[in-house]
């Protein structure tokens, strides 16, 4: 089954074959003389249609069947794989940040946006000090998410990065998914770049061990 | 040795006699891989990556020597199936955490893991508990150890402190099968490796050792980390600045890396300092004593006007050794405009000693350098508390030591435990001070050819000689006839009886004899021990080659100009070669560069020393100046080279051009005097922009030039003066620092933590009534200061130490020039 993923599977864009699914429009041709302009335009003046679109209005208006999305109080819903501003989730296990500061975002990042600060902290382990994005300069192509080896950094749905200013910077404690998120267990994995593939445990080598 | 010709994977190469295969490999581009050689050690052979082919069998690379027209494959079937297993074995137990390890990025076990291909394992054992250690200022964390023992062999044939060596891991054997179904050498080197990790020589729970930090340095992955950088910024991020240690004349290769310092703060900041290790080691004050710079907000121009004025007002410019090449030559140019008298003692004190060297010598510099005398394998250092002077010159010594089977001896009034442990060949001779010129003639009595040797010279030696009897015990054999009762059989009776028979045997007996020797009253005068010639002539068995290191004990000597007469007449007539330790960093350069004077003016100008206006690179002068490490320029360093240094990090204020440019002198930047330096004194025409700073595949240096050492006018006279009896007895201080401090400088690098004070050993302290912490007053003749008691273990024996790193401590007003003065010290 997963093999099927794996192959890709493109549509027949072939236009010159016959049994494809396409077809030439039929488009009549431009008129070329003043008569034919007229024609054509009381044609497509008084043909009706024109009702049929009032009609169409009238009748949803008193349906009440609105379709208009009333933004900002209503949003659209966004795919999951959908790349606006970043999240830091945290490990299922024990709550804990899953970044360890290894700096691999920082090196890709193509629009050199991201910052961080590490050091050792009391347990002797690297501890990130700070951690700063610059949505200002962010072009939001998801390589920091897709090379990050925890799963990490990843893309979140949050589009709205309106700012009065030109740098807009987020640190890591906006990035955080909140402890009561958590607890609750209602952080939301990320399945656009840098996710595990369905197939993933099927490629893995497996590292002999002598216990 | 003779150049020879091999042949590496089809490329014709030239090579000498003997060489190493693997050297002659890198030093032509052919790649070997390699992990557990270092350059300049002997080969550990802990890896086996370095398995070739030479003339069909298999060999490492490493410890075979090269042969006329031999024949070598870098790789053949089986030497990569042994090298991929080699990384495999390597791989095993070894934790997938490199985002979390400080060598991540430039980790030899990632690269190698990598140029073999290792994408799956198929080896495995039990691990054992591996914590992590503090050792100080290292860290260890045998985790991520692949014990390929590069530290060891570092700290044992470069360093010289021993401190680290393999402990026992107590793992589980390896699996039997392994044996039949790995390959050969990827078994042999997994079944060492399983039984192994690095442990403290001591035994103790803390690194006690010089902290050089080339430990960390050469390890090729993240097991060893200098504690201070731990977790502060991954390999990729840091910008190398390719620059000049600061500190001493050694003139090491360094980097600083450097980085900004946080998102904050966007200035840059020294993270650490990088060497080339294969081919320089640096002490602890090179490795550690990095952030030295002056931080300045801005330009100072109230002070900026003063300073103007105060040079306006002055007659003399003080200063110190610690500047560039540059700022000594525009110093010079001052001079020459204004007519300022430059006075700067401890340069002077070189100079006068060069120019009495120079007289016999017909060379403006001593002939030779620590570079060379890493090869050589007799090393006899004099006048210098070599570990604490120039710890270069220390590596130097231990490195022939122990790669060229040399020796060396050692004279000094101080006693010196760490120079004791560089192994037993070398000799310590603890003469007392004001005694250099009776070695200097011992070593020309025993080391001299007497028959070029000036003859009121040779007269003068044979003075001192005579016949003497002695009476030596001696161990003979002597035969003895001895009756011993044997059980036999008796042929007759068949029954055993017991029969007397006569046995011959030998026996070792203790004879006394006496025997005429010669007396050298030399020997007798310095408190030579009575073995020391036996002693002596077993290290000199097999020696061909021989350096002398001289230090700058002998240039604040009462009489060293004679001393300077007489090493110049070692160099002549012995097969010596003579370095000299220069004082400080750039007391060479300036030597060279300025006319120096002896006294100051009426109004005087300190640059890093303290004068009526004090311009300051410490930042606490009247105007700010930058540190060595924010400065463009050169240095003149101890292997008579200039090297180029640049700045790590911004300076926002004043320096010395600016101050020069206002009184007159135009040049846009203070690098533009690079080509000016002069020429007569063996400085070359070269931009500072051309001038180089790394090192070839082989090892060639190519960083700065090389002095010219340019022939100096004899007027044909080498009478030198007989010796003087006096010696300095008594409570005796010394002006020396402790390891990893030279100047205030290195006094202000945060991760350099050394206590000033007053240093006695531990020897001292047990035996006086005086204890750590105490706070004595110390007077000598010339003044008295007072200061707390700090015990060190890295001196031995009753003198003590007083350091000038410490601007608080006001050392030099003890002492009148020579750097050892007697003292009374007391409780207060």
């Amino acid at each position: 089954m997963h093999n099927e993923h794996i192959e890709e599977h493109f549509n027949n864009r072939n236009v010159t074959e016959l049994d494809s699914n396409y077809y030439m429009v039929d488009i009549a041709d431009y008129p070329t003389d003043g008569w034919g302009k007229f024609k054509r335009v009381v044609k497509r003046s008084f043909r009706g249609e024109l009702f049929v679109g009032l009609w169409v209005v009238l009748r949803e208006m008193i349906k009440f069947d609105v379709h208009t999305i009333q933004y900002p109080a209503e949003k659209m819903p966004i795919g999951p794989r959908y790349r606006a501003v970043h999240e830091m989730k945290r490990l299922w296990e024990s709550d804990a940040e899953r970044c360890i500061g290894c700096g691999l975002c920082e090196k890709i990042c193509i629009s050199n946006c991201i910052r961080i600060d590490t050091k050792i902290d009391e347990n002797s382990r690297k501890e990130v000090s700070e951690y700063s994005i610059n949505l200002g300069r962010c072009i939001f192509c998801g390589y920091c998410a897709e090379v990050c080896p925890e799963l990490a950094i990843t893309h979140g749905g949050e589009y709205e990065n309106a700012s009065d200013q030109r740098e807009h910077f987020i640190m890591f404690e906006d990035m955080l998914t909140p402890l009561d998120k958590m607890k609750a267990g209602t952080q939301l994995e990320f399945e656009g770049f840098g996710a595990i593939t369905p197939h993933e445990d099927e490629r893995v080598k497996k590292t002999p061990l002598a216990y | 040795m003779s150049k020879i010709t091999i042949n590496i994977d089809g490329k014709e190469i030239q090579t000498q006699e003997g060489e190493y295969i693997l050297n002659a490999a890198r030093a032509n581009d052919i790649f070997i891989p390699a992990i557990c050689y270092l350059t300049r050690c002997s080969p550990t052979l802990a890896c086996r990556l370095c398995l070739v082919e030479a003339d069909g069998k298999q060999v490492y690379a490493c410890n075979a020597k090269s042969k006329d027209g031999m024949s070598i494959v870098t790789s053949s079937e089986n030497i990569i199936k042994e090298r991929r297993a080699i990384m495999e074995v390597y791989d095993v137990n070894h934790p997938l955490q490199c985002g979390v390890c400080d060598q991540s990025g430039e980790c030899e076990l990632q690269n190698y893991t990598l140029e073999m291909g290792v994408d799956a394992q198929h080896y495995a054992v039990k691990d054992v508990s591996r914590k992590d250690i503090d050792w100080g200022h290292i860290h260890y964390n045998p985790g991520l150890c692949i014990v390929c023992e590069r530290c060891v062999t570092t700290c044992k044939d470069m360093i010289g402190d021993n401190a680290l060596k393999t402990v026992p891991r107590g793992a589980d054997a390896l699996e039997a099968e392994y044996k039949e179904s790995m390959p050969k050498d990827a078994y042999a080197m997994w079944n060492k490796l399983n039984k192994s990790l690095i442990g403290l020589t001591s035994g103790e729970e803390m690194l006690d050792c010089t902290s050089c930090g080339e430990c960390a340095s050469v390890c090729p992955v993240g097991a060893l980390v200098d504690t201070h950088f731990i977790y502060s910024s991954n390999a990729w991020e840091l910008k190398q600045i390719p620059a000049t240690c600061g500190h001493c004349s050694a003139g090491c290769q360094i980097s600083y890396d450097v980085k900004h310092t946080s998102i904050e703060n966007t200035n840059e900041k020294i993270y650490r300092v990088m060497n080339e290790w294969n081919y320089v080691a640096l002490c602890g004050a090179g490795r550690y004593g990095f952030d030295y710079q002056n931080e300045v907000k801005s330009k100072d121009s109230a002070a900026f006007a003063k300073a103007i004025e105060a040079f306006k007002k002055a007659d003399t410019i003080k200063f110190t050794s610690t500047i560039t090449n540059e700022e000594a030559y525009l110093l010079q140019s001052l001079k020459e405009k204004f007519g300022y008298k430059l006075v700067n003692s401890e340069a002077k004190a070189f100079q006068t000693f060069l120019n009495n060297y120079s007289e016999i010598s017909g060379t403006k510099l001593y002939g030779y350098d620590l570079e060379a005398t890493h090869n050589v394998n007799f090393v006899i250092s004099v006048g210098a508390a070599l570990k604490s002077d120039n710890p270069n010159a220390r590596y130097a010594l231990n490195n022939s030591m122990t790669v060229n089977k040399g020796a060396g001896l050692y004279f000094h009034p101080l006693k010196d435990p760490v120079i004791e442990g560089l192994g037993k060949s070398i000799m310590t001779m603890y003469h007392a001070p004001l005694q250099e010129e009776v070695v200097l003639y011992l070593i020309l009595d025993l080391f001299a050819d007497k028959e070029k040797l000036p003859s009121d010279l040779v007269n003068y030696l044979a003075s001192f000689h005579s016949k003497k009897t002695v009476t030596v015990e001696e161990i003979i054999k002597e035969e003895i006839t001895e009756i011993v009762k044997v059980m036999k059989k008796n042929e007759e009776t068949g029954e055993e009886e017991e029969v007397e028979e006569e046995k011959k045997k030998m026996v070792p007996k203790k004879i006394s004899k006496e025997v005429e020797v010669d007396d050298n009253r030399l020997l007798e005068i310095l408190g030579a021990d009575e073995k020391f010639m036996e002693e002596l002539e077993k290290n000199l068995a097999k020696k061909d080659s021989f350096a002398l290191i001289a230090g700058p004990d002998l240039y604040t000597h009462p009489n060293s100009k004679n001393l300077a007469r007489l090493l110049a007449l070692i160099e002549k007539y012995s097969a010596f070669e003579i370095t000299m330790i220069p004082t400080l960093t750039n007391s060479l350069g300036v030597a060279l560069i300025c006319e120096l004077d002896e006294v100051c003016g009426e109004y005087s100008v300190g640059y890093n020393t303290s004068g009526d206006f004090t311009l300051s690179a410490l930042g606490d002068g009247d105007l700010d100046m930058p540190a060595i490490n924010q400065q463009e320029g050169t240095l003149t360093s101890i292997n008579k080279r200039v090297n180029p240094t640049n700045a790590a990090i911004g300076y926002k204020g004043y320096e010395l051009n600016d101050i020069a440019n206002e009184l007159g002198l135009r040049t846009e930047l203070v690098v533009d005097y690079t080509p000016m330096l002069p020429t007569s004194k063996g400085f070359k025409s070269k931009n500072f922009d051309d001038l180089p700073n790394h090192y070839d595949n082989d090892g060639t240096e190519h960083r700065g030039y090389l002095l010219d050492n340019v022939a100096v006018a004899t007027s044909g006279n080498e009478s030198v003066e007989k010796f003087s009896d006096e010696k300095m007895e008594g409570t005796l201080i010394y002006l020396a620092n402790p390891v990893r401090q030279f100047t205030p400088f290195t006094s202000k690098a945060t991760n350099l933590d050394e206590v000033s004070g007053i240093y006695m050993s531990e020897e001292y302290l047990s035996k006086s009534d005086f204890n750590e912490g105490d706070s004595v007053r110390v007077k000598s003749k010339s003044g008295e200061i007072v200061v707390n008691i700090v015990s060190d273990n890295k001196i031995s024996g009753d003198i003590a130490l007083l350091p000038t790193f410490d601007s608080k401590i006001n050392s030099e007003a003890l002492f009148s020039s020579y750097r050892f003065a007697t003292a009374s010290i007391q409780k207060v």
